[in-house]
């Protein structure tokens, strides 16, 4: 069944949007990551304008994380405190994100700027997610467990604060920092950024595992939701039928993947993740480095 | 002074002798939310007085979209990666563009008719300056209509008017999926050894209807509602899901 997306301008198979929502569904629910950074390629690929792709992305994950963060909240994994500070930065970077989108959609560089920075991210956090899980099935076979650090710079700075759900002390630089981080990649790449804030927070603020995932759905709720009206107000982007027939195979999709994920183990999850994003990464590296087969490209007229 | 007069209609006579009287299948199209391309089928008859003249007979029908402006860019190899480098602004290029004919373009049309009448896709497309660094911008223009043909928004369908007895005509016009709203014109133009004899033009009228119109104007008009709106539904998807599955897992 063919569907023409109103703002996107263009037709496409209804059943394949939802059957594109629900496999990145059953992703996301199986690794407890938004999905955003397979679905924006995955749209691009099928055609959808690369600026829709990316605005309309930020409104499919806003249901997506809300869904999930509701869990979260009746488990009470969610450090809300923490949220907070990293929201506060979060914001601070979307609206800098839409602001460096809008010029660099000027100067024709929007395509580059994405692709870059998903074949930087995606590289560094797969290969570090790589190398680390199967440091741990190693060790795990040998019998050792895994140890943390307790005490690094980042508890010297100062404006300390307690995250009493998280058990911490410290201060609200270095969260705050990873919020604008996250903020300005959710509106230039169209993620959520679970993939890069979840390992800041368990690396970097030393966070306890178990409240990572649900306060970083409840970030994202709300730096997905103002990358969304942003995206909506200054480019028109947003198209409404497209995020719908994503978001409802997307839904259905999170909670089945929960479900398959019960049945393997953490080390296990990650390894497969973290091929994921390599094959991902490498799929968009080799775009950039081989010679495209068709040189031109048309663009709105812009200055 | 009535010498000249009956001379003068004596020499436009022979541009009258054959006229043309056409119709299209669909004056509207709408785009709903199904819209999956749409066929145009247009017809008509040479309608003329004296017998048929001599000269072989072509006839050329043209549907053409909006003009829009738009930038094309080439990519070059910088360092490793390839990015995105030169551009041309092209003023004006139509967002559709089909060229029907009875028969191969040489045979039908003149070059001094097509300059004149602007048929075919390249006469079209106007871009009026190049920045100083771009030295061959009509590659660009190539790649335009090289991109658009792969795309089927241009077309040039050889042989696509059939033509019975030098008298009726007719011929379909395919229009994507991908279309832009607006208004579309059709021409249709008679010729006689290449020259163009008879012309006659009609407008179709390509506009969004339903659900896509208001979502299309409320992105537009009311940006913020509209983005509102979207959050909201997404919202609501989102807990919707998360109470569903609750309820069937109790």
């Amino acid at each position: 069944m063919q569907i023409y997306l109103p703002i996107a301008e263009v037709s496409v198979n209804a059943f394949l949007l939802l059957g594109l929502g629900g496999l990145v569904g059953v992703l996301s629910g199986m690794f407890g990551v938004g999905g955003g950074f397979l679905m924006t390629p995955l749209l691009f690929f099928i055609g959808i304008p690369p600026a829709v792709a990316v605005a309309t992305e930020a409104n499919q994950i806003v249901a997506s994380s809300f869904s999930a963060v509701l869990a979260h909240l009746r488990r009470k994994t969610v450090d809300l405190r923490m949220g907070t500070v990293l929201l506060v930065g979060g914001l601070i970077g979307s609206a800098l994100g839409v602001w460096v989108f809008n010029i660099l959609r000027s100067m024709g560089q929007v395509d580059l700027l994405v692709k870059l920075s998903y074949v930087i991210f995606l590289g560094a956090i797969g290969g570090l997610m790589f190398i680390e899980s199967l440091n741990t099935i190693r060790n795990t076979r040998k019998g050792k467990a895994p140890k943390r650090k307790h005490h690094t710079w980042i508890h010297a700075l100062p404006f300390k604060m307690k995250f009493r759900t998280s058990g911490l002390y410290i201060s609200v630089i270095p969260p705050a920092l990873v919020g604008v981080f996250v903020g300005v990649l959710s509106a230039i790449m169209g993620v959520g950024g679970g993939f890069i804030m979840v390992p800041a927070m368990i690396y970097l603020l030393g966070m306890p595992t178990k409240v990572v995932v649900g306060t970083s759905l409840f970030q994202i709720i709300f730096v997905t939701a103002f990358t969304t009206l942003l995206h909506a107000t200054t480019n028109y982007t947003v198209d409404m039928i497209l995020a719908v027939l994503l978001l409802v195979g997307g839904v259905v999709g999170a909670q089945v993947g929960a479900r398959i994920g019960v049945y393997l183990k953490a080390e296990q999850l990650r390894i497969l993740l973290a091929v994921m994003v390599l094959l991902v990464c490498g799929k968009l590296a080799l775009d950039l480095l081989i010679e495209p087969a068709e040189l031109y490209s048309i663009g709105t007229a812009g200055h | 002074m009535i010498r000249a007069l009956i001379l003068l209609l004596a020499l436009a006579l022979p541009a009258k002798a054959e006229d043309l009287v056409a119709g299209l299948s669909q004056n509207r199209i709408a785009i709903s939310s199904s819209f999956d391309g749409s066929e145009i089928l247009i017809f008509g008859a040479v309608k003329r007085q004296a017998p048929i003249p001599e000269g072989q007979l072509g006839l050329i029908v043209t549907v053409e979209g909006p003009q829009r402006p738009l930038t094309v860019r080439r990519k070059a190899k910088q360092a490793i990666i390839w990015v995105n480098s030169a551009a041309v602004e092209i003023d004006h290029a139509p967002s559709f563009y089909a060229v029907n004919t009875s028969g191969p373009l040489d045979d039908v049309l003149s070059n001094t008719s097509d300059l004149r009448h602007r048929i075919t896709v390249r006469q079209a497309i106007r871009s009026v300056g190049a920045p100083m660094d771009v030295q061959d911008a009509s590659a660009f223009t190539d790649a335009l209509v090289r991109i658009r043909e792969r795309q089927e928004l241009y077309q040039l369908n050889i042989g696509a008017v059939e033509v019975s007895d030098q008298t009726l005509f007719n011929t379909r016009v395919e229009l994507p999926a991908n279309l832009v709203e607006g208004d579309y014109t059709s021409r249709i133009f008679l010729t006689r050894e290449g020259a163009v004899v008879a012309e006659y033009a009609a407008t179709i009228d390509v506009a969004k209807v339903g659900l896509e119109r208001f979502l299309y104007t409320l992105a537009q008009e009311n940006a913020l509602i509209y983005g509102l709106m979207s959050l909201a539904i997404a919202i609501a998807a989102g807990w919707g899901a998360s109470a569903m599955f609750r309820y069937l897992q109790s």
